[in-house]
């Protein structure tokens, strides 16, 4: 590869939070981290990332794989996409995180890429957030000073930033299982059903309590510039029993939360046709589920 | 320039140390070794072409830098075998006629094998899923799906009998 950097693998967390320690956090140069490689060496080759010093993460085993105990599911930074799919539980109660795994770029990508680095990309497409973010998932920032849990819908700070300070290496990505009397689901639009980039991405999570809505979430990608949750459409949700007025109501509302552009996959206004129909599709599917 | 260093790692079931800089991809490496079988096609994770298994699991050697997979089982195509003889995948493939220019067919073999590992009854949409991944421009692929369930059906019948 043309890139030139230097490259080190530490056999520890505690070796690699030193060896990021005044590193660059997401931007160009400096010292990056390297998970799955599968942003990274398509950037570096690209000519997008010019970092002059890697951390490859892939020898710290405690930072991969899926924990559910207490009341609270807890991910490492380096499980897989394929991770996800693969685990016995995670269908049960996060459907909408393993079916964004299953349309996730093809298999060996799916083998590669990591949840943190899906998240750490910034990219406004990234399939795991929309998610995440339905799921109140929260994530914990390590430096050799500690380490703080900052929530996902929090994280993003604007397209390609976020709330990581240099040297900052997310380490774990968790939230609480979803209450019993809730459903939560995820659509992606692509231009194919397998290995495309997301034209509109679209995650729901509801919770049911006494035949109302007790708490709505509705997060979008790739229609502005960061994953970014409908929250005026949500509060039109929260307390009210369902009716398909009100879900169209808060599907409309959903559009003015968002900014699209218009780009070599779709137009802005197709875009916001598609946030309409499938936020009420899902809110929709998710509601039917619980009654 | 980037440091040059010699890892050990196991290609093809042979131990081998292998000198490599900081920023070759184990796609680079692998095709300096002479293990042409190894194709080097969009080198952004979309076509699958270079596909190999790492301790079993099938990635794109162009995504991933040679230093990573120190200590590791990395397979090629090539070194696919069952008991000594001709892999089941590589006679169904040839068998089904699932093999057009060939360039895209040792990863779709390789992708193949790594879905079958995790699930080894697979319906049509496993199928898609597994090779979702790899672009054939020949095949339509119609042929390649015959070839996976021929494998398939093989690969449980051997594992009955052992």
């Amino acid at each position: 590869m043309y890139a030139d950097f230097d490259l080190v693998i530490p056999e520890t967390l505690d070796e690699a939070l030193e060896a990021l320690a005044g590193a660059v956090g997401g931007g160009n140069g400096g010292t990056q981290p390297l998970a799955g490689g599968t942003n990274m060496i398509v950037d570096l080759r690209a000519r997008r990332v010019a970092p002059s010093r890697l951390v490859g993460l892939g020898r710290l085993d405690g930072l991969r794989g899926i924990r559910i105990a207490d009341g609270r599911v807890r991910m490492g930074a380096r499980t897989t996409m394929s991770d996800i799919l693969r685990h016995p539980d995670l269908a049960g109660h996060a459907p909408s995180l393993v079916d964004q795994a299953r349309v996730f770029g093809g298999q060996m990508v799916r083998n590669a890429a990591t949840v943190a680095g899906n998240i750490c990309s910034g990219s406004p497409a990234a399939d795991a957030v929309p998610a995440l973010l339905a799921l109140d998932a929260e994530v914990t920032l390590a430096s050799p000073s500690g380490t703080r849990v900052v929530p996902l819908s929090e994280f993003f700070l604007g397209y390609k930033r976020d709330a990581r300070a240099p040297g900052e290496l997310m380490t774990e990505i968790a939230w609480d299982i979803p209450p019993a009397h809730s459903s939560n689901r995820f659509y992606k639009l692509a231009l194919r059903k397998g290995d495309a980039i997301t034209v509109v991405g679209v995650a729901v999570a509801l919770a049911a309590e006494d035949g109302k809505c007790g708490t709505a979430r509705i997060a979008l990608g790739a229609v502005a510039p960061i994953v970014k949750r409908a929250t005026a459409a949500e509060a039109m949700l929260c307390g009210q029993a369902l009716t398909p007025e009100l879900i169209d109501a808060a599907a409309r509302q959903a559009v003015d939360d968002v900014d699209p552009i218009d780009d070599i996959r779709a137009s802005a206004e197709y875009r916001r046709h598609c946030v309409h129909a499938l936020t009420r599709r899902l809110v929709t599917q998710a509601w039917e589920r619980l009654t | 320039m980037a440091e040059t260093k010699t890892i050990a790692l196991t290609i093809n079931g042979r131990d081998r140390k292998v000198a490599a800089p900081a920023n070759a991809t184990l796609l680079e490496t692998l095709r300096e070794l002479g293990y042409f079988e190894v194709k080097s096609g969009c080198e952004k994770g979309d076509c699958g072409a270079c596909a190999v298994l790492v301790d079993g699991e099938a990635i794109d050697s162009c995504l991933a830098l040679t230093w990573t997979v120190a200590g590791r089982a990395v397979t090629t195509v090539a070194g696919l075998s069952l008991g000594g003889a001709k892999h089941p995948l590589i006679e169904a493939f040839e068998k089904s006629g699932a093999v057009q220019c060939g360039y895209c067919t040792p990863g779709l073999i390789v992708a193949a094998q790594s879905m079958l590992k995790d699930t080894p009854e697979p319906d049509d949409d496993d199928i898609r899923l597994g090779l979702s991944g790899n672009l054939c421009r020949c095949t339509g692929y119609t042929k390649v799906f015959d070839a996976v369930r021929d494998a398939a059906a093989v690969l449980r019948g051997a594992e009955s009998q052992a």
